[in-house]
């Protein structure tokens, strides 16, 4: 095997934990500040994806398809918080589960219904189409070195807006005791509606750079949802710098382990039940992770300490 | 006393016999199919499909109930309970996936009921667990996959790199490839059912050295691998089954599939009469191309309704040979079936081009001729 392709199994493995990041952080956020386990992140993924797959059909223009993934998405979770999850911050986890289970199903019939049941097309721009030769000779697409790129600055944008904005501030504050800010004269209520509609549009976004390289189609947000989680109980629940490398963590162990188990495997035994045998050990391996973190760090790994 | 009783059990029996006199005229199908969900266009196609036909034969004897079985096997399992006890359907039709059709094809065959497949040909039904009241009316599951494999060696193709889902379909389309394919294997990869990223697969394909790709990924994998493909500079030629390939996803696939071969038992431009009229009056009515979905939903109607032209579904041995002479106009032109009860048929390789704005088949070649299964001989009926 040749250090070209472990390198650029390397970069696949970033890429994919990039992305992921934007969905669990927006996850995280939620579940930090509100307490609130929304099953209904995976739909506002699909509606950015839908939105910006409607709107570069119409306009033929992918960053406005972009802004528009970011605005429905924004728009669709403050809907969703003012109109059910307002109801549910009292309730216990299985009430919120149910409700934004519902959630679920309300908005894959809904999109259903609205764009029809076949898949839909978006395509990445002209201008970001095609391999690139890296140093070393390495041919990598050059979109999925943008989405590295992207999720980075929105990784950093998000850092400092925690670390040193008003908001940010009010965000860490509402995670750690609601009540002392609430009594503080903060608007609790909008800063919950803030930080959802945060949460969704970057969901949105992601869904909608995500799907341009996947199939934009009713229920697309569901297996990211599962990897969210997993990402954000490794991570530590409520934490960004938690959500990126516990992202990371995820997307390298799923890339590398899906390329170099069934290889390693393959020394003992034959091809055909190598690949079968470590494709199956693969698709165990992220959880086989966060079950060891959680025996090492029962709170994640930047969770807070009991 | 004894009169009274008498004329009660007259009664009765004169109500019962009123019942079946109605259920003789009308025959009652169930049509268990995906309506929602990630599998839902699949579902669609075979249920407009199969009504299309209903609605040219002109009959109204014929009452189809249809159910959604969102592709959950005990969804499927309980609407085919229900069919069969409270509806009282003569014939079930309509389930798309494999998984489904295992669960619920031994079961109601073993209660009497017909069973006629659009679309899931799992192996076991077709060899040791085959059934005299199951006939498929699609194909086996290995089929187009070995008509690819025929292909590439027709291609000449000599190191091919395969990838399927680690599915037990995926695991049949890499065996049915493999089984007609006499060049060498590159490289054998089992995905995620499901998985939406491939840059990892993509990455192994460029350094296997190989000189083409099959893969068998249906639906949304389908997509997301052959855009990722089209994107990294990898351009060894593909091969895959329609099932990445029919009329509804291609539109969302795009570019990246252009010259694309792929294998089908059916494609819009065979030249038939039966099949010209087919693709004109489905666009007609439903204002899209059909797919090979639709294709074999409408087969099965008109199979359907050709046995019941002949034989009555109560007369089940009648019926049951009405069926297996498969005396229809097919949209595949020549078609019949073989012992277990699946069909013997050609399998087309056909290439992906684009007619105006819209993306869509043309036939090649015909890849496999008059093809059964490699199963037929396990099954004892």
């Amino acid at each position: 095997m040749s250090l070209v392709l472990v390198f650029e199994q390397v970069l696949n493995g970033l890429q994919f934990g990039i992305m992921l990041f934007l969905m669990a952080a927006g996850l995280t956020l939620i579940f930090g500040v509100m307490g609130l386990i929304n099953l209904a992140h995976g739909s506002l993924y699909m509606v950015g994806a839908f939105a910006a797959a409607a709107v570069a059909g119409a306009t033929g223009s992918f960053v406005l398809a972009l802004l528009a993934a970011l605005a429905a998405a924004a728009m669709a979770g403050a809907i969703v918080e003012l109109a059910v999850i307002r109801r549910l911050y009292d309730r216990d986890h299985l009430d919120q589960v149910l409700a934004t289970f519902a959630l679920i199903l309300i908005f894959s019939e809904g999109t259903r219904w609205i764009f029809g049941s076949f898949p839909l097309f978006l395509d990445i721009p002209t201008y970001l189409r095609g391999p690139v030769t890296l140093p070393g000779g390495i041919q990598y697409p050059l979109y999925r070195i943008a989405l590295i790129v992207i999720g980075l600055i929105v990784a950093a944008g998000l850092g400092l807006m925690i670390a040193r904005t008003r908001i940010g501030i009010q965000i860490r504050a509402g995670e750690n005791d609601r009540e002392m800010i609430a009594a503080l004269g903060v608007d609790i209520s909008k800063l919950y509606t803030l930080v959802f509609a945060l949460g969704a549009a970057l969901a949105g976004f992601a869904g909608a750079l995500v799907g341009a390289i996947q199939s934009v189609q009713v229920g697309m947000g569901e297996p990211v949802l599962i990897l969210a989680f997993v990402v954000i109980v490794v991570g530590g629940i409520g934490s960004i710098k938690g959500a990126l490398v516990g992202s990371l963590l995820v997307g390298l162990t799923d890339t590398l382990g899906g390329v170099f188990l069934p290889r390693i495997l393959n020394a003992f035994m034959d091809v055909s039940s190598a690949a079968n045998i470590g494709s199956s050990i693969a698709s165990m391996a992220i959880y086989i992770l966060m079950g060891a973190v959680l025996i090492w760090r029962p709170t994640g790994l930047f969770g807070a300490r009991l | 006393m004894n009169k009274k009783i008498l004329a009660l059990s007259t009664a009765l029996l004169a109500a019962v016999g009123m019942n079946m006199g109605a259920a003789q005229a009308d025959t009652k199908v169930g049509m268990i199919t995906t309506l929602s969900g990630g599998g839902a266009g699949l579902g669609i196609d075979v249920r407009d499909g199969f009504m299309l036909a209903i609605k040219q034969s002109g009959r109204d004897d014929i009452e189809v109930v249809i159910e959604d079985d969102q592709r959950k096997p005990d969804v499927a399992v309980s609407l085919a309970d229900k069919m069969v006890q409270s509806e009282k359907v003569d014939v079930l039709t309509g389930i798309i996936w494999s998984n489904l059709a295992m669960a619920v094809v031994p079961s109601v065959t073993a209660q009497g009921k017909f069973y006629l497949s659009p679309n899931a040909g799992p192996s076991p039904l077709a060899g040791k667990g085959c059934h005299m009241n199951y006939f498929n009316v699609a194909w086996q599951n290995d089929n187009l996959h070995e008509a690819a494999g025929a292909y590439s060696n027709d291609a000449g193709y000599k190191k091919t790199f395969i990838l399927a889902p680690n599915y037990p379909a995926g695991k049949d389309a890499l065996t049915g490839f493999k089984r007609f394919h006499k060049g060498e294997i590159a490289g054998e990869l089992f995905t995620k059912l499901g998985q939406t990223d491939y840059a990892a697969e993509i990455a192994q394909i460029r350094a296997s050295g190989a000189d083409s790709v099959f893969f068998f990924l249906p639906g949304g994998m389908g997509i997301a691998f052959l855009k990722q493909y089209g994107g990294s500079g990898v351009d060894l030629p593909v091969v895959g089954p329609a099932f990445s390939f029919d009329q509804g996803i291609l539109q969302a696939v795009g570019e990246a599939a252009l010259g694309v071969v792929n294998t089908s038992q059916w494609n819009k431009d065979l030249d038939n009469e039966t099949n010209a009229a087919f693709v004109k009056s489905f666009q007609a009515e439903y204002g899209r191309l059909p797919s090979l979905y639709a294709s074999q939903g409408f087969d099965t109607a008109n199979l359907l309704i050709s046995a019941l032209d002949k034989a009555d579904v109560s007369d089940a041995d009648a019926f049951r040979a009405a069926l297996k002479a498969a005396d229809f106009n097919s949209t595949r032109g020549d078609f019949k079936f073989g012992d277990n009860h699946h069909p013997i048929q050609n399998i087309y390789a056909r290439e992906v081009i684009k007619e105006g704005d819209v993306f869509t088949n043309k036939t090649l070649s015909v890849a496999l001729e008059n093809h059964s299964d490699a199963y037929a001989a396990d099954c004892k009926m």
